[in-house]
């Protein structure tokens, strides 16, 4: 087995005649943490939906564990359950309570038994903090608790990656950190991870490379140590620069 | 019943006291053969709820069935789709009765099968056909409300398309959907009016049968009329219902 987690090469991706992906190549290794940054629109959104097969991508390739992902939708729905994706919408499912979010997918797709599922949801619920609101239904749950309930909904697939499309953007400033610890223990634990996000400290303090992209491109890719002190590129400094201005 | 009559009949009497263009007898509920004749054209309710409740099942079971090809990413289907409400929902629904009635038993025979088609299951194929195509489309509103991330959400966790429509978008979408569907049940109550034409035995059929002993047909089809609403009052008054509690659980 080779120690690589995730690999693109050459990937591309269209939507009708703009391109949104330009050759982007990523190497993630098994229990890397990556941190993804640009400007909006630049495509980082669009790289990890393409990683899970939310996007198609129309040329390049996709590996994950050494196996290509195609967007035949029937290896997609295989390979999705080994890829945790967080959204930064939480997208839990409004007409289920956490606890049926959480169970939904290990019985439905991995034939668990329900008192099994349980289980294995309670442990990820004690984990992101939230035990005591198994019960209740989303909508009764503050900003912070939703979006650490839908990590532990991917969790509870028990993933090979973590994959977060800015999963801190629409909560309020004081639930921030409470979202962010669950992911730096996680990140603690191993966890193969690929962020997208504008949380420059959380980058600094958990990532081990961080990639800054514009207009779906990989301007620069560096070490975390490398990428704040000594930023290669002009585009990438005035980035730094506005977003750490403050 | 025979007070509810009564009254209603005492109303009506007030009403036209004054003209000679009224003959209320032929409904008198106080004289036995005007209370035959209330017994006939009720008689007709058991018929015309049978018909539109067969139908309005089927409808909602063939418009999701029908709905689900035009959510797909595949073009083909989505045409599918297309082609089937523009045409089913271009025909007007007595021309399709009568193709169903007297037309397809023969394409039925020249295929060799033995299908009878009864005025009943003409009257149901009908409706629930005609029908199906507009509960399509309140399905495919219904669905395509729910924001696309529930999908998405859906698909992460590793749900196949059948699973997640079935655990995730439809039991959102069904409760955006029943007030729509409901009325369009009322719809097909009163449509089922049409069903007389191929000899069904429902409310505008006796009503019309004794306007042809009677020659009243101005007291008659004025019955008729309040049977209808009568009918459709309940049933509003359902529908109301049901968005209250639909709505309490939100």
């Amino acid at each position: 087995m080779s120690n690589t987690a995730i690999e693109l090469k050459n990937l591309n991706k269209w939507f009708d005649d703009f391109h949104a992906l330009k050759n982007i190549n990523l190497t993630v290794n098994k229990g890397e943490k990556v941190v993804i940054c640009g400007p909006s629109g630049s495509g980082k959104s669009t790289v990890v939906r393409c990683i899970n097969k939310l996007e198609k991508h129309q040329s390049g390739t996709i590996l994950l564990d050494g196996k290509k992902l195609t967007n035949n939708p029937k290896s997609v729905t295989s390979v999705q359950g080994d890829i945790g994706m967080v959204f930064q919408q939480f997208n839990l499912f409004p007409h289920l309570t956490v606890m049926e979010n959480l169970i939904l997918g290990p019985m439905k797709t991995q034939r668990q038994s329900r008192q099994k599922a349980v289980e294995i949801a309670l442990h990820y619920l004690e984990r992101v903090r939230i035990t005591d609101q198994a019960q209740k239904m989303p909508s009764q749950l503050s900003g912070g608790q939703q979006q650490r309930v839908a990590i532990a909904r991917s969790l509870c697939m028990e993933p090979k990656v973590m994959l977060f499309d800015e999963p801190t953007s629409a909560l309020d400033p004081e639930m921030i950190s409470e979202v962010l610890d669950v992911m730096v223990e996680l990140a603690n634990d191993g966890m193969t991870m690929i962020v997208v996000t504008h949380e420059m400290g959380f980058a600094r303090k958990v990532a081990d490379k961080v990639l800054f992209m514009d207009q779906g491109q990989i301007v620069e890719q560096a070490l975390t140590e490398d990428f704040f002190n000594s930023p290669k590129t002009q585009r990438c400094q005035t980035f730094l620069n506005q977003i750490l201005k403050h | 019943m025979k007070k509810i009559c009564l009254s209603l009949f005492a109303l009506l009497g007030l009403c036209s006291c004054s003209s000679d263009i009224w003959g209320w007898y032929v409904i008198n509920p106080t004289t036995p053969s005007g209370w035959i004749n209330i017994k006939f054209l009720v008689s007709g309710m058991g018929n015309t709820i049978l018909i539109s409740v067969t139908a309005a099942v089927i409808s909602i079971s063939l418009g999701l069935i029908v709905a689900l090809p035009g959510q797909s990413s595949k073009r083909a289907w989505r045409i599918v789709n297309r082609v089937y409400v523009e045409l089913i929902r271009s025909i007007p629904l007595l021309p399709m009765l009568f193709w169903v009635f007297y037309g397809l038993p023969i394409i039925f025979k020249s295929m060799g099968l033995n299908i009878p088609i009864d005025p009943f299951w003409g009257a149901v194929i009908t409706l629930a056909i005609s029908d199906s195509a507009f509960t399509a489309e309140i399905y495919r509103s219904g669905i395509q409300s729910i924001a696309r991330g529930q999908a998405e959400a859906a698909q992460t966790i590793g749900l196949s398309y059948a699973q997640s429509m079935r655990y995730i978008i439809l039991p959102q979408a069904i409760r955006r959907i029943l007030p729509p569907l409901a009325n369009q049940f009322i719809y097909i109550v009163k449509m089922s009016a049409f069903a007389s034409v191929i000899g069904m035995q429902e409310l505008t059929r006796r009503a019309n049968e004794l306007v042809v002993t009677e020659y009243r047909p101005l007291e008659l089809y004025s019955l008729l009329i309040l049977e209808y609403l009568v009918l459709v009052l309940i049933i509003s008054a359902g529908v109301r219902w049901l968005e209250r509690r639909m709505g309490s659980d939100e």
